[in-house]
């Protein structure tokens, strides 16, 4: 799947976007969240603090606890300040 | 239900022409309400913003509000336009304009648009410093997500 960073996420792993394959276990975005802060400082820096870090799944906003199933892009970016 | 337009540009837009387009030939509209968000320069220290978004997403998620607004008010017409990319102290940055038979409804949808698309809309604004020392993301503010939270109802809170 596509995996999609936005602003100090994108600027903490240091990647606008990159294909991932987690491992079957992985089966909620909390679980892939997880799964993404093992894989170096960038990413556990961007996850350290799990609340302040949102998620999208093909586009729409879901929390920790939803499942990935078949979803094609996976986005993780701080809570919104538009408007 | 109409259909609401939402635009996600880098150009600016100009309210009035908007405005006209919204109600051209319409003979029911008896109340337009605009809001405009501004750049402001923070006293000084703000030489711009710096807007990223997520394309694709930001339209969708702006269309979803409008789908609620349109739900729970009876508007006849409702456009919402976001820009991204740089943008300097008194630069506009995001209209919303909603017209409706009376003011009551027009002013009420427009702050809840404004109100749901600060704390949904994927958006994020980064500031340049006029001092040229380093900028930093803007922080989401609880005030924002108590804002939205007000309009929750069982039957038309987005997030459900």
């Amino acid at each position: 799947m596509k995996a999609v960073y936005f602003a100090w996420v994108r600027e903490r792993i240091g990647l606008a976007e990159e294909e991932i394959a987690p491992p079957e276990s992985v089966k909620t975005v909390g679980q892939l969240i997880d799964w993404l802060a093992e894989r170096g400082e960038g990413y556990a820096a961007a996850f350290a603090s799990r609340k302040s870090v949102r998620a999208a799944l093909d586009k729409t906003h879901v929390t920790a606890q939803t499942p990935i199933a078949a979803a094609r892009e996976i986005a993780f970016f701080p809570p919104m300040t538009g408007g | 239900m109409i259909a609401p337009t939402v635009r996600v540009q880098v150009e600016d837009f100009d309210v009035a022409a908007e405005e006209a387009l919204l109600t051209r030939g319409r003979r029911d509209i008896g109340a337009v309400v605009a809001f405009t968000g501004l750049c402001r320069d923070e006293d000084g220290a703000l030489a711009a913003l710096e807007l990223e978004h997520y394309p694709g997403m930001a339209e969708e998620e702006i269309a979803r509000v409008a789908g609620t607004a349109l739900a729970r008010w009876p508007l006849a017409g409702l456009t919402i336009i976001h820009r991204y990319g740089k943008i300097s102290p008194g630069d506009r940055i995001v209209m919303t304009l909603v017209a409706a038979r009376h003011r009551a409804e027009a002013f009420a949808a427009a702050e809840f648009m404004m109100d749901y698309l600060k704390t949904r809309a994927p958006f994020w604004k980064k500031t340049h410093r006029v001092d040229g020392a380093q900028g930093h993301w803007v922080e989401a503010k609880a005030q924002d997500e108590a804002a939205a939270a007000r309009w929750a109802t069982k039957s038309s809170d987005p997030a459900q």
